[in-house]
Parts: C-alpha cells; sequence; structure tokens
C-alpha cells in the first residue's frame, strides 16, 4: 500500500513536484498497480541469475579516443539558457 | 500505377527506371498529408522541405546513385517522433522536448538516407512511447483512420494510422511491450518488431533499453521484410546491436507452409477475448493448416506474468533513462526570474514536473519506486528472476516449432477516452505483445479481418531470435490467404 507519506517521498527522490490532488491520485492508482503485480511474488526464483538484457552476446567497448564530432555551437545550441560557450545553471555548490 | 496499392519494390523501380518522378511520388503524399492530416493528427511535424530534397534526387536519378542496393532510393517515409532527425524537431510527444532539434541523426534514419529514402515527417505517439492508445501525446490523440471515435493505439499510433491512409509509403515505429504491432493491428497495416538487438538503437529516445526496437509499418509483408533489410545491422554507436549478419529477408518469400510447425500458446486461452478476434485467429490457423502447418499447442506458464514483469522492468528502466531531462542541455525548462537564488533540487522538480506529462511521472515513480533501497529486491530483481523464466520456457518451447501464432489484441480498436483514466486496465491491454519484448523475440503483425462494425483485427507472429526470415516468410504465406491488407480505409 502506497500511502501519503511514501509516495511523497517517491516524489522527492524522482525530483518531481506533487500537489495534495495529484499525490492521492497516484499513491491510489501506484498501489493499486503493485497490488496486482504482486503475484509475481510467490513464484519459486531460488538461484535464477536475474536477466537484464536479452542479448546473449559479448559486450564489446570501443577505443576511448576523442573524435570532436561536434562543435561547441551545436553542442550548445538547444540550451535553454547559456553564457558563452557555457550552460547556465543556478549555483550548484 | 495506383501508388496506394504499390509495393516499395513497385515504386523503386518505376523511379529508377523514371516513370515517375522522386518529386512527383513525394508531392503525392505531401499534399495528401495536407488534406487528411488535420483529421487524423498522424504527423506531429510535416518536413515541408521534402520536395527540394526530391528535386535534388531527381537530378541526381543516375545508374551511378540509383544502383540496385539502394532499396529506398526517392521513396517518401514517415519517422516516429521517438527517433533523432537531424535538424528535424524531435519530441517523443513530451512538452519537456518540444523545442529540441538535434544534431545528429539515428542510426535508422541515416540508413535510410543511405538508401535514398525521404523523410516526410514526424508520427505522433504516446509521450515517450508510454501508453498503448496515443492519448498521453502532448500533442493531441491520433485517430484511427477506421472510426474516428477511436484510438490509432498506441505508443506507435501516428506511424500505424499514417500508414493506413497512405500517407508515406512506408513508416518506422519503436515496440518497447507491442507498440508497433498493436497500433498496426488497430489500423491493419503489417508491423514488425525485429529482435533485441537486430536493428540499432543509437539516436532513439530511451525508454527501457533492454526492450526498445525500432522497426518497419508497411502495407505489405514483403514491404517489411525490405525495410528490415535497410534497417538492421551491427552499429558501432551501439554496443547491444547484434553481429549477426543481415539476411535478404524480402528475397524468395515463401508461398506455403510444408512442414512449418505452427505453435499456440494454451495460456492464452481466454474468455475475455474479444469473440471476433477469436474467430479471426481460428481462421488464420485453419489457412495455415490449408497450407501445410501442423498445429501444436505449447505452454508457457509464466506467460500469465508478463504483464507484472514488463511494467516493473520497464518502468525502472524509463525512471533512470529520463533521469537525463533536467533542463540543464537541452529541452524544456521551467521560467525562474532569477537563476542565481534558485535551489538546485527546486530547479530539477520545477522543470519535470511542468514538463512531463501525468503517466511519465506515473511510470517515473513506480519504476523510482522498484529501484529503491528496500524494494529492489522484491520488485526490480524478482521481476528480472522471473524474466529469465520467461526467457528459459520460450527457448525450450521453440525447440518443437518453427513459429507461435497468437492474437495481438484482445478487442479491435477501443474509443477514444474509454481506457484513459484507469491505468492498470490500460496496461492488462498489452497481454499479447510485452513477452515477445521481454524474452528478446522477434513478432510481427498481420491484418487479417475486420469486426462487424469494420473494424481491422489483426494476428501475431513470434519467432525466436534472429529467425526474422522464418517469421517473415510465414507471414507471407498466411498473407496470401487474406484479403484484410488489401482494404482501402476511406476518410470521409
Amino acid at each position: 500500500m502506497i500511502d501519503k507519506k511514501i509516495i511523497n517521498n517517491i516524489a522527492k527522490l524522482s525530483r518531481i513536484e506533487l500537489d495534495e490532488v495529484h499525490a492521492v491520485q497516484y499513491a491510489k492508482d501506484l498501489s493499486r498497480v503493485l497490488e496486482y503485480f504482486n503475484q509475481i511474488s510467490n513464484i519459486n526464483t531460488n538461484h535464477i541469475e536475474p536477466m537484464t538484457t536479452p542479448l546473449d552476446q559479448e559486450k564489446v567497448l570501443r577505443k576511448d579516443v576523442v573524435n570532436n564530432i561536434y562543435t561547441p555551437e551545436e553542442m550548445l545550441a538547444n540550451a535553454p539558457a547559456k553564457a558563452g560557450n557555457l550552460f547556465k545553471v543556478p549555483p550548484v555548490v | 500505377m495506383e501508388i496506394e496499392k504499390a509495393s516499395l519494390k513497385e515504386l523503386s523501380s518505376a523511379i529508377k527506371t523514371k516513370k515517375i518522378s522522386c518529386f512527383e511520388l513525394a508531392n503525392i503524399f505531401l499534399k495528401r498529408i495536407h488534406e487528411v492530416n488535420s483529421i487524423l493528427n498522424a504527423y506531429i511535424h510535416v518536413n515541408e522541405d521534402v520536395l527540394n530534397q526530391a528535386k535534388q534526387l531527381d537530378q541526381n536519378n543516375n545508374e551511378k546513385t540509383n544502383s540496385k542496393e539502394r532499396l529506398l532510393f526517392g521513396i517518401p517515409l514517415g519517422i516516429k517522433d521517438m527517433l533523432c532527425t537531424k535538424g528535424i524537431p524531435t519530441t517523443a510527444a513530451s512538452k519537456i522536448l518540444q523545442n529540441f532539434i538535434p544534431p545528429y541523426d539515428a542510426t535508422v534514419v541515416k540508413k535510410i538516407k543511405d538508401h535514398g529514402g525521404l523523410l516526410l515527417g514526424k508520427l505522433n505517439l504516446d509521450e515517450f512511447a508510454m501508453g498503448s492508445s496515443n492519448e498521453t501525446s502532448y500533442f493531441g490523440v491520433c485517430k484511427n483512420p477506421w472510426d474516428l471515435t477511436r484510438v490509432a493505439g498506441g505508443s506507435s499510433g501516428g506511424s500505424a494510422a499514417a500508414q493506413a491512409a497512405h500517407l508515406a509509403a512506408a513508416t518506422i515505429g519503436t515496440d518497447t511491450g507491442g507498440s508497433i504491432r498493436q497500433p498496426a493491428g488497430f489500423c491493419n497495416v503489417v508491423g514488425l518488431k525485429p529482435t533485441y538487438g537486430r536493428v540499432s538503437r543509437f539516436g532513439i529516445v530511451a525508454y527501457a533499453s533492454s526492450l526498445d526496437q525500432a522497426g518497419p509499418m508497411t502495407n505489405s509483408v514483403e514491404d517489411a521484410a525490405v525495410m528490415l533489410e535497410v534497417i538492421s545491422g551491427q552499429d558501432p554507436l551501439d554496443s547491444t546491436s547484434s553481429e549477426k549478419p543481415v539476411e535478404k529477408f524480402s528475397d524468395n518469400l515463401a508461398r506455403d507452409l510444408k512442414g512449418i510447425k505452427i505453435g499456440i500458446i494454451k495460456e492464452f486461452h481466454s474468455d475475455k477475448i474479444d469473440p471476433e478476434v477469436t474467430k479471426t485467429f481460428n481462421l488464420a490457423l485453419e489457412n495455415a493448416k490449408k497450407l501445410g502447418a501442423e498445429i501444436i499447442e505449447i505452454s508457457i506458464p509464466m506467460i500469465e506474468h508478463s504483464i507484472p514483469i514488463y511494467y516493473l522492468i520497464a518502468s525502472s528502466e524509463a525512471s533512470s533513462n529520463l533521469a537525463r531531462y533536467d533542463g540543464v542541455k537541452y529541452g524544456y525548462r521551467s521560467e525562474f526570474k532569477d537563476l542565481s537564488s534558485i535551489d538546485l533540487d527546486k530547479f530539477y522538480s520545477q522543470t519535470r514536473s511542468e514538463g512531463f506529462g501525468d503517466e511519465v511521472k506515473r511510470r517515473i515513480m513506480l519504476g523510482t519506486y522498484c529501484l529503491s533501497s528496500g524494494y529492489f529486491d522484491a520488485y526490480y530483481k524478482k521481476a528480472c528472476q522471473v524474466r529469465r523464466l520467461l526467457k528459459n520456457q520460450f527457448d525450450e518451447q521453440f525447440k518443437s516449432c518453427d513459429v507461435i501464432l497468437s492474437p495481438v489484441t484482445t478487442s479491435p480498436a477501443f474509443k477514444i477516452g474509454e481506457r484513459i483514466d484507469d491505468p492498470l486496465t490500460m496496461y492488462l491491454n498489452d497481454i499479447f505483445t510485452v513477452a515477445t519484448n521481454l524474452a528478446g523475440l522477434p513478432g510481427m503483425s498481420l491484418p487479417y479481418g475486420f469486426s462487424k462494425n469494420n473494424l481491422p483485427i489483426g494476428v501475431q507472429l513470434m519467432a525466436a531470435p534472429f529467425q526474422e526470415k522464418k517469421m517473415l516468410d510465414v507471414a507471407n504465406a498466411l498473407e496470401m490467404t487474406t484479403n484484410a491488407s488489401k482494404q482501402m480505409v476511406t476518410l470521409s
């Protein structure tokens, strides 16, 4: 059961703001969904390796080399706010 | 030449022999988009520059440039707005990406361009592909061309509707839990989800990285095979793309099913399936038998749990993938009067709350909960373990059958607004499609009939990993036993 306290904590972790109405609605939605999803809790999964990808192939890593595909202008073209060649953000430290 | 009925191979040949110019062909589709898109809302961005690009191709239409290998030379296509297109807005149908213009093409788009294909525009979808009805799009619902009061399906609703209404020669969709096959079934087009790893995911907006695949939506099985040839293959930019060689999928497609074993899944029998869907499925089975196939019943008990496994894993991956939308480097940023006095967490959360829609927030929070300390083992890890059991059961059953046949959906397209307020009911829609993504299998939807109300009904084929050729062979033979895909929609 997801209550208002839990939903507000999840929202905080998710960096999402919830008003009172939405908090109640989401708590209700998630409770119902998770209640249905709990059907898997009784399946015996002892010693079963979790499957995180369907791909049966060794991971290949490319060489770690600088390729300079994009110019700073291209990298900044979609920035919501910039200052010179930098992304503009609130104080971080 | 009737453009609507022409195959990609016929269109390509007509262009290369100059029976029709690239400009004329692009203009036919563009005109139709201008005429009917306001009714359907299939395209959310139209590439008006396509005519100039077509003219340039016409000027360079010679033996050197239009070689046999360039399968889409001058052919106009529509792309789901989940794939990055250089210089053309890419939104994932979300407010948070409303103004995003990618500096690069997704590998799928690049491959299409390399084959000479032209882009007509970007197609509507559920926001971040999270939905089964196209109703969660920031740009509004895409309507079903067969009945404008009904959904086109989702999440690739725009790709399916555009294809059905002949607003492109072929379209590209993406499929994380059925997002190509379900709308294809609702709109009477062929929709193919390749094996996980067959098609590069580079440049595709990430929803659930262990499940996402892009694939074609077309008028015919042969066209789907052609498109798959174009977009498949290993890509240095996607470490999960497969090194398996790409076959000539469209060569010598089968015309009978002699020696083919078709599995039907015992656990899919249910009285909750619309009788007209069952009738269509049974007709496909009968016709498969007539073509020489042997039908065997198989059992995949874990498939009954595929909805919980899917939504737990997809939401967990989504909560991680969508953490990147923070209003810093690109995308929507909330308005702040004085940036220097804003707390960073407030900056992120206000931006994300305004930028994401309700269903996206719901899944981010579900996923965040499943991954959070104290719940990780019970939800995410457990779901990944059951996923392994499901995959093992598929592997076991594919030892005794070549393909699996099933319905695509439990009912034909539902009414707009009918299920949007009930997330769980909406999730349960996906019962026939999610398992293929979890196991990484190829799957496709084939038009096979109509309900009494003239709504399309499809059937679904699934195959073992990288057995697309076999799946397409069976689909091609089955396609010959129905007139469904030849039915044309009329928009009034």
